[in-house]
């Protein structure tokens, strides 16, 4: 944890160097009847950033933080394997969307949360992997009228068919 | 006199067949709709924004505004029970109430999270009834200083009475702050912080994207990691009994939260371009203060929910006041309605109580209506929202997971948004480990847009001198306060280190 700290502190640091950077693009200073310029605002908050990383460190220099006194791993094994299968799946998830749609990549998702991380049945895994795309589908397209992504061609002949079914 | 008769005149036309169908209709979808992560008041009023032309004038609006009080109701549901806040009114109800939730007690908190917005709904009603015209002059006299002080003061709650490492907050409140400046400088129009040259970066980076970033993935890859997917929420208390038992507990133990919300709410909903948000977070940030007890806010206290929704919702009612009486919409949603009432043909501002009174007067009648209505119709379905976290967390976690990413999407509208939700959500997961708040950053990402353009205009008001935040008679002591919350965490350090050297 310990080394953790003050890395993500040094991480977070570069980030806030960067940030100020970008602001200069724009005018940071006061300008005569125009009042500050755009980049005056991000520009001296990021300025705060870097100064609070800069406290942060110096505090874990003092050892002042928990993290900072802490020994342990960030994570053991469990908690990384956690990370990687769940944030991993969110991550395919997504990068699905634009393949088979926002529906079937919320179908895929269930399926492989439900029945490999969460070890359920097949009839619950399949029943809420189908149905709650379908209701999804019906709020979203139906009731809101917000559409969402329809992924490549193929999955075409799905949304003719449920659009035939809602209009 | 004449208000009350002109009121009764108003409950009677809200009472009508056709417009209490619509009320009851109106706060049901909103309910569900509040409920909804990357969902809120905004998208129910301009959603069914057509479906008003069917009917009067005087009716459509009250469905809108039946629509905006059940929504304000809903999204404390989602803060509370799957620790997402639906809207960022309810930022401030995830503090205590996830924890409650995650303690057994989501029932209470759902109870407390609905009488508060009750009586915070009433007690702003009865001020609307009887000040507005007063309070929209009180309204006009914030100008730039007084809003940005308002700002600062918001923050300022933050260090001062966060009980966080101060560094990372003040961190996470910068953050926030530079995050919401991404996209366009809205004073010259120019492309500003468009990060790694990427072009989404245009559209700025919106709430809701690092609210269900932070809230949707982030906290639950972290519950997920610290309870070992072993999670308990569930509350067994789902009976009439147990309903009334959690009511007796609410008022009991949210009294002074409530109180507080619903006058502070009211006040800071009324001015122009503050809202809801500061106003739940300030009223938050004010019950702790003034609790005996303040380290116990943060771990489940019905105090901790019941002061953000009472002013939720009376800011709510209190931003329909400079809407109706200045022609100045307070939020999104009022803009939306303001809209509406353009189209049918209504001018808002000075002339309307006089020209359209029984439209004026049926509106605030059926905010009497909508709140009672709004009260019952939550407080039934509380045991289908408990319920739902009686499931499993292998079932649950997903449909978070799920109604997060198409929340974000239905919010958005965009892919860019939705992977910068996950970046978000694993990002936070990290930061969370190592003891950054991450609240902060979310309610700066809000007020940032606000807070820039208040403070520029203020500072071009002066011609760059920066004591015009001193100066003034309301934006003086604001800013005041609000340096003196800042130092308090230092005064407190100077004082301990002062009772030690004596010692």
């Amino acid at each position: 944890m310990r080394q953790g700290e003050i890395s993500l502190a040094g991480l977070l640091a570069l980030f806030s160097l960067y940030l100020m950077w970008k602001s200069m693009e724009l005018p940071i200073g006061y300008i005569r009847g125009q009042g500050p310029g755009g980049g005056f605002w991000p520009f001296w908050l990021s300025l705060g950033m870097l100064l609070s990383c800069i406290a942060i460190a110096y505090n874990w220099w003092r050892g002042k933080s928990p993290a900072a006194r802490s020994d342990d791993p960030i994570m053991d094994e469990f908690g990384w394997r956690t990370v990687i299968l769940v944030g991993g799946g969110v991550v395919g998830f997504v990068a699905l969307i634009s393949i088979v749609s926002m529906y079937g990549a919320i179908a895929l998702f269930l399926f492989y949360y439900l029945r490999f991380l969460g070890r359920h049945s097949w009839v619950l895994t399949l029943g809420l992997s189908i149905v709650l795309p379908v209701l999804l589908f019906l709020f979203f397209e139906g009731a809101m009228m917000i559409s969402m992504p329809q992924g490549m061609a193929f999955t075409q002949p799905f949304f003719d068919l449920m659009y035939d079914f809602i209009y | 006199m004449e208000v009350l008769s002109f009121l009764a005149d108003g409950l009677l036309l809200s009472l009508q067949p056709l417009n209490l169908m619509l009320i009851l209709a109106g706060v049901t979808v909103g309910l569900f709709i509040g409920a909804m992560p990357g969902l809120g008041s905004v998208n129910g009023v301009a959603i069914l924004l057509p479906i008003t032309f069917l009917v009067p004038p005087g009716s459509a609006i009250i469905f809108l505004a039946a629509i905006y009080y059940g929504a304000m109701y809903g999204g404390a549901i989602s803060s509370v029970t799957l620790g997402i806040p639906g809207a960022s009114t309810a930022v401030a109800t995830t503090f205590d109430g996830r924890p409650m939730a995650l303690n057994g007690k989501a029932s209470l908190a759902l109870v407390t999270a609905a009488l508060a917005s009750f009586v915070g709904g009433t007690v702003a009603n009865v001020l609307f009834t009887l000040f507005a015209p007063l309070l929209a002059s009180v309204a006009l006299s914030f100008g730039p200083p007084e809003i940005f002080a308002l700002m600062l003061l918001a923050f300022a709650t933050f260090v001062g009475l966060g009980g966080d490492d101060i560094p990372k907050t003040i961190f996470s409140i910068c953050f926030g702050l530079v995050l919401a400046a991404v996209g366009f400088d809205t004073i010259s129009g120019e492309p500003r912080l468009v990060l790694f040259e990427i072009s989404g970066f245009l559209r700025g980076i919106g709430f809701i994207v690092l609210a269900i970033g932070v809230y949707g993935i982030g906290e639950m890859l972290w519950t997920l990691e610290q309870t070992r997917g072993e999670v308990t929420t569930t509350n067994p208390k789902m009976t009439i009994k147990g309903l009334v038992s959690d009511t007796k507990e609410a008022a009991r133990k949210g009294w002074r939260g409530t109180m507080i919300g619903s006058f502070l709410g009211f006040f800071v909903g009324v001015l122009p371009a503050a809202g809801a948000t500061p106003g739940s977070l300030m009223s938050y940030g004010v019950a702790k203060m003034l609790s005996k007890n303040p380290k116990a806010y943060g771990t489940g206290i019905p105090d901790g929910v019941a002061a953000p929704e009472a002013a939720n919702n009376s800011a709510s009612t209190g931003a329909m006041l400079p809407m109706l009486t200045l022609g100045i919409p307070g939020s999104p949603t009022t803009a939306i309605l303001l809209g509406g009432m353009v189209i049918w043909g209504l001018t808002p501002g000075p002339r309307l109580f006089a020209n359209e009174s029984e439209f004026v007067w049926g509106l605030i009648g059926s905010f009497y209506v909508s709140n009672v209505a709004a009260l019952f119709i939550n407080l039934a379905f509380i045991p289908l929202f408990v319920w739902m976290l009686r499931m499993p967390f292998t079932i649950l976690a997903p449909l978070i997971f799920v109604l997060s990413i198409i929340g974000g999407f239905a919010a958005a509208r965009s892919m860019h948004d939705l992977w910068m939700i996950v970046i978000f959500g694993i990002g936070a997961f990290f930061l969370r480990k190592f003891d950054y708040p991450l609240a902060p950053a979310v309610l700066a990402i809000v007020l940032g847009p606000i807070a820039e353009s208040t403070m520029r205009q203020s500072l071009l008001l002066s011609s760059g001198d920066p004591m015009i935040f001193l100066n003034r008679p309301i934006a003086g002591p604001i800013t005041v306060i609000a340096i003196i919350l800042i130092l308090l965490p230092a005064l407190k350090l100077l004082r301990r280190k002062k009772a030690v050297a004596t010692a």
